[in-house]
């Protein structure tokens, strides 16, 4: 399933799994990267599955990119490996205040606000990888009528909790953080617990997430 | 704890960037935690080996200026590492304090840390340990995710640093040191270096480019010619490495440092080697760097030389 292993700099081995977008090719790079990951080879320091990527960084001191690249290349997944998914709904609140470039979203879709959001909450979405900062969940895919572009100018502040659209994908941001996607609402929801030790993703890549819409009320009373 | 039995450090003034940090945490990039860790890593170890501290102890990291500190318990030792200026100010007088070296505190004596010296981080710990948080194995403080002791927060003023043991048959030791810097920046060509034209390949390797102030934990911001992008100014978003070299849109270098975020969508150009890894974070914004091209192979070896380097310097504390 991996195409081909190059080399990142001189500690980390960059996997490709084929130049597309999609959950087939998506899913293989999530159960390399969780049977590496039980594998639990002494001296990879870390792994980053993104959607059709794996890069593997380990410890100089403990391999050669030549002798990982062999030990990786000789792994062997049987295609029907089953990916375990969970189901994890999300609330969210898209009352003005939230719901920053909404304005912006209906311009360039040429949609009316009440229409962009129910096409929004009346499908799943797929957690393609998670990260960038911690747990921010990378999900799609949007309807073809609701895919538009990153702000041209990106936000210096996107605030904890928002809930964003860029091209096939949507997002949720974890942390107040610089970022350029379309907001279009927020979660009261807390997506990542750093007093959970074992596992502070409420999202994982391989999981489903079905947003559901919640008012204003709803969205103070979940906060408190 | 009575606090007569205390010791602790009161912070009379933060510093810059002033955090705990030892060697990091790993294995946590795919849920979007970065390495963190000492950012000079060779540093970091001269230090707890100065000290005779286990290899992993948490020490203070600081940027530029490094705090001030006024120390309240039984004797202890302190020692700095980095190109650092400070200061002991105690009963009998004000001195000024070398690094690598050792020094005694009593009770009510202060450390002030001035400044690093033509570099960004310094180093200070004690003969003991610091009463740290630890968050996946690592007390590494990274603000941007706030984990980490102090709330995930920088050290701040008035704050108290516990000190929860002291190794009471510790003798003072020093090292002669005077720090390593570098001339050019050895890179490993990155995946997507044919994403850039050949005349910009050429600028990036032949011409200089300026740190800028947009400099931190998290990358390195520089500025020189413009590199061209003749492919795509995105590629699809993908993991991230400590050192790694994308150009943004709008044709900039930017090399990421160990709280970077742990996926980006800029075309990769370069990797910075793992054997200048600790003296490039040293460069401070304003001064040039040049890239030059080395081979996997080469930068493998590179690395173990670095390494014997440093264990050789350990060697020589006396």
């Amino acid at each position: 399933m991996i195409k081909n292993i190059l080399n990142l700099g001189d500690a980390a081995l960059y996997c490709d799994f084929g130049s597309d977008v999609n959950q087939e090719i998506n899913s293989n790079v999530i159960k390399y990267f969780y049977h590496i990951k039980k594998l639990n080879l002494e001296g990879i320091t870390n792994l980053t599955p993104s959607y059709n990527k794996l890069i593997i960084s380990y410890d100089l001191n403990i391999h050669s990119f030549l002798s990982l690249k062999k030990k990786i290349e000789n792994i062997e997944i049987k295609e029907n490996n089953k990916l375990e998914k969970n189901l994890i709904e999300i609330p969210v609140c898209c009352d003005n205040n939230f719901a920053l470039d909404i304005k912006r979203i209906e311009n360039k879709l040429k949609l009316k606000s009440e229409i962009i959001l129910e096409k929004f909450f009346s499908k799943n979405y797929f957690c393609y990888m998670t990260g960038f900062v911690a747990g921010m969940p990378f999900l799609g895919d949007l309807n073809q009528e609701m895919r538009l572009k990153r702000l041209e100018t990106p936000r210096v502040k996107v605030p904890k909790g928002s809930v964003g659209i860029t091209e096939q994908f949507c997002n949720i941001y974890t942390f107040e953080t610089p970022g350029g996607w379309n907001i279009l609402g927020n979660t009261p929801q807390n997506i990542f617990d750093t007093s959970n030790q074992s596992n502070p993703n409420l999202v994982n890549p391989g999981d489903t997430i079905k947003f559901y819409r919640i008012t204003l009320d709803k969205y103070n009373e979940i906060k408190r | 704890m009575k606090s007569k039995d205390r010791n602790y450090f009161k912070i009379l003034r933060a510093g810059i960037n002033t955090t705990y940090q030892d060697l990091g945490r790993n294995n946590l990039y795919h849920i979007g935690i970065p390495f963190s860790g000492a950012m000079d890593k060779r540093n970091f170890q001269l230090l707890n080996s100065l000290l005779q501290n286990d290899y992993n102890s948490p020490v203070i990291e600081f940027a530029y200026q490094g705090p001030h500190l006024r120390y309240f318990g039984k004797d202890i030792f302190f020692c700095i590492s980095g190109n650092v200026s400070f200061k002991i100010i105690t009963k009998e007088g004000v001195i000024d304090g070398n690094s690598y070296q050792c020094y005694l505190l009593k009770n009510g004596d202060e450390v002030d840390i001035h400044s690093t010296n033509k570099s960004v981080y310094g180093y200070f710990s004690i003969n003991g340990t610091f009463g740290v948080d630890y968050y996946w194995g690592s007390c590494s403080i990274n603000t941007q995710a706030k984990i980490g002791t102090n709330n995930g927060n920088k050290l701040s003023k008035d704050l108290e640093i516990e000190i929860i043991d002291i190794n009471n048959s510790f003798n003072e030791r020093k090292l002669d040191y005077l720090g390593s810097t570098i001339e050019n920046i050895r890179v490993i060509k990155g995946t997507n270096y044919d994403y850039f034209s050949v005349s910009s390949q050429n600028k990036f390797f032949k011409e200089s480019f300026k740190i800028t102030k947009l400099s931190d934990r998290m990358g390195m911001r520089l500025e020189g010619p413009k590199i061209e992008n003749i492919v795509d100014p995105n590629i699809k978003s993908e993991g991230l490495v400590k050192g790694v070299i994308q150009i943004t849109s709008a044709g900039d270098p930017i090399i990421m440092l160990s709280d970077h975020g742990t996926i980006g969508g800029y075309p990769k150009i370069a990797t910075v080697i793992s054997a200048d890894y600790d003296r490039l974070v040293q460069l401070t914004p304003g001064s040039n760097i040049k890239f030059k091209d080395v081979s996997l192979e080469d930068a493998e070896t590179l690395y173990k030389l670095y390494q014997m380097e440093t264990n050789n310097l350990i060697s020589q504390i006396k």
